[in-house]
């Protein structure tokens, strides 16, 4: 049985289509991650399975359960991490893992054993009786996937998971998660628009503007983008992308100051271009593709500059979800 | 490891009378925050005594020397002070059980009411929990009150304690849920200060709290009666200075007596709730 299964699901906010139309299946045990620029869709999908939003049309179900109708046991199954912090500031470390295990029944005699364990596991168990205000990002969040853990659930979701942490604090943060993945063969589902974070996941769907558009491991969606990447800067980038289109049959695209294309064999290609060229080549850069890549090319767009005018439907669904119906 | 994690990860599927207790569970630890969070908060523990207090020494004293005469034919040999005592009293338990509620438009703003909104339990018992947590706070904070009883020259009974406890719990369940509607839906702290001001002073003024509900013009006493707290202050004037004080708000031609005071403040809580809960199971 699948761990999530999502046919045709759609969400609309008015004349706007947050989510249009996706489907895909999460298999047990599988890390699963949602890429893509905020306001593609990453957040509205997240909480639609979490059971925090009703969609338009379509279905999803969580761990069998049906994510609009059965909310309870969706809600009993599932761990949540949101993007935003959800930990009461004033209430200790423990304080806040005893609140969420009386929420979900976790039974009396359990309590005490499983936050132990939960916060030896994130590291946090010296600082069980700190209040909550008193610790870093780094800590809020783990203390945070350590809650999420703490009811023993089939899939945990991950909404951004790190976020607004430092790379170091991040790869920690990942030792965790993919260590708790490992140990208790739970479902993860996570999103993120790191594309470093991404490539820890066994399959990865990318998302623009509400649509799917591609789903593989992360190495089968790297072959999709079939050569190396040279990023040039030259004195006339206009002349030079004129040029290299003509004499070499290659496409080449400017983006701000450079011009890149994609090569069979860019160690080989790069010494050639400079010596044919007739503009000045600045400097040249080469590099294996990576996911980054992999989205420029499904989209057109580099993730972060497909940032810009999406923004204002993230807005809206703050708006919308802090708000509720208006 | 994985063993015992796969077999206390058991199917959500449960009868009605787990799906209650699970539920009761919740109530228990929503209250429970709140009130840890009231106790470790010794700061506003003793400013929100503040502002009681003020009322209480300004007003008192100001308004019995310049409507001294006035007050006295109303109010008999009972001093002015003594007569707004369980006014101030009420007023406590008006400021803290709105201000509770208040704490939902916080944990809002602080993601933390996510956290329980996806917890498998009802919103039903969300407000419940709520409800009860802002009532026991307000009440504790009513009861510190009495304390200035003996100065004032009222005189208290561990009954009497104990009679005022249960009216002061009742008057702030009204309130706490009034408080708890309206932050139903509100997503800002600014939103939530400008009802409370339209809501919380008229209530105030109007519940008897200042001066006695006798002999107002027509609109005003209406206004009077379909405000909760008025219920609330009522009893516990009767309570603390005696029926003379007190002698209940009429309604066609009946006077109240404490039991029907506590039955509409419970009926007007319970709807309030009803409400809050409807409100929250409709929003996403």
């Amino acid at each position: 049985m699948p761990s999530i299964e999502v046919i045709g699901l759609t969400k609309r906010f008015g004349s706007l289509t947050a989510v249009d139309d996706i489907s895909f299946q999460v298999e047990d045990g599988e890390v699963f991650g949602f890429l893509g620029p905020n306001g593609a869709g990453k957040t509205t999908t997240i909480n639609i399975l979490c059971t925090l939003m009703r969609p338009t049309s379509g279905e999803a179900k969580v761990a069998g359960y049906d994510a609009a109708s059965q909310r309870d046991a969706v809600r009993q199954s599932i761990g949540l991490v949101f993007q935003d912090p959800s930990l009461d500031e004033q209430l200790t470390a423990s304080e806040n893992l005893q609140f969420h295990a009386h929420l979900y029944n976790v039974p009396g005699r359990e309590r005490a054993r499983r936050i132990e364990e939960v916060l030896r596991v994130v590291e946090l168990w010296e600082r069980r009786n700190a209040i909550v205000r008193t610790f870093s990002g780094g800590m809020k969040r783990r203390l945070e996937i350590a809650r999420g853990m703490l009811h023993r659930p089939a899939v945990l979701f991950l909404d951004e998971p790190t976020l607004g942490l430092d790379p170091q604090t991040r790869e920690h943060i990942w030792d965790y998660i993919l260590g708790l993945q490992r140990a208790h063969r739970i479902t993860i589902f996570m999103t993120t628009h790191y594309m470093e974070e991404a490539e820890h996941c066994d399959r990865i769907a990318i998302i623009d503007q509400g649509k799917i558009v591609a789903l593989d491991t992360p190495d089968a969606l790297k072959r999709m983008v079939r050569a190396d990447i040279v990023t040039l800067q030259t004195e006339d980038n206009e002349r030079a992308t004129r040029e290299i289109q003509e004499r070499y049959g290659l496409k080449a695209q400017q983006e701000d100051s450079r011009i890149r294309l994609e090569v069979e064999d860019g160690a080989e290609f790069i010494p050639r271009l400079v010596r044919e060229l007739g503009v000045s080549v600045v400097s040249a850069d080469l590099h294996r593709p990576t996911l980054d890549d992999v989205f420029l090319k499904l989209t057109g767009r580099a993730i972060r500059k497909a940032e810009g005018a999406p923004v204002d439907m993230m807005r809206l669904h703050g708006r919308l979800w802090r708000g509720g119906r208006r | 490891m994985t063993a015992a994690y796969a077999s206390a990860a058991s199917p959500p599927t449960r009868g009605r009378q787990a799906g209650l207790r699970a539920n009761a569970r919740g109530v228990y630890i929503i209250w429970y925050r709140d009130v840890l969070r009231y106790w470790r908060d010794r700061a506003r523990l003793v400013s929100s005594l503040g502002q009681p207090l003020m009322f209480l020494i300004i007003f008192g004293s100001g308004l019995s020397a310049s409507l001294g005469a006035g007050l006295t034919s109303e109010l008999g040999d009972v001093s002015y002070v003594r007569f707004l005592f369980p006014g101030i009293v009420a007023m406590a338990v008006l400021f803290t059980a709105v201000f509770s509620a208040i704490s939902i438009v916080w944990d809002r703003e602080f993601g933390f009411l996510r956290e329980v909104l996806v917890a498998p339990i009802s919103r039903a018992a969300v407000v419940l929990g709520k409800a009860l947590g802002g009532s026991t706070v307000a009440m504790f904070q009513g009861a510190i009150l009495l304390i200035l009883a003996p100065i004032l020259g009222v005189s208290l009974n561990p009954l009497l304690v104990l009679e005022l406890l249960g009216l002061m719990f009742l008057t702030a369940l009204a309130l706490t849920s009034v408080g708890i509607l309206v932050a139903s839906r509100l997503q800002s702290m600014q939103a939530f200060q400008m009802i409370m001001n339209f809501l919380i002073m008229p209530m105030f003024f109007l519940s008897g709290a200042f001066f006695p509900l006798r002999g107002l013009p027509g609109w005003m006493s209406v206004i009077t009666r379909l405000d909760p707290m008025a219920y609330g202050v009522d009893p516990m004037r009767r309570v603390l200075l005696g029926a003379d004080l007190a002698p209940g708000i009429r309604i066609a031609n009946h006077h109240l007596g404490t039991l029907e005071d506590c039955l509409i403040l419970i009926v007007f809580a319970a709807v309030m709730m009803a409400l809050a809960m409807w409100a929250f199971e409709t929003q996403e």
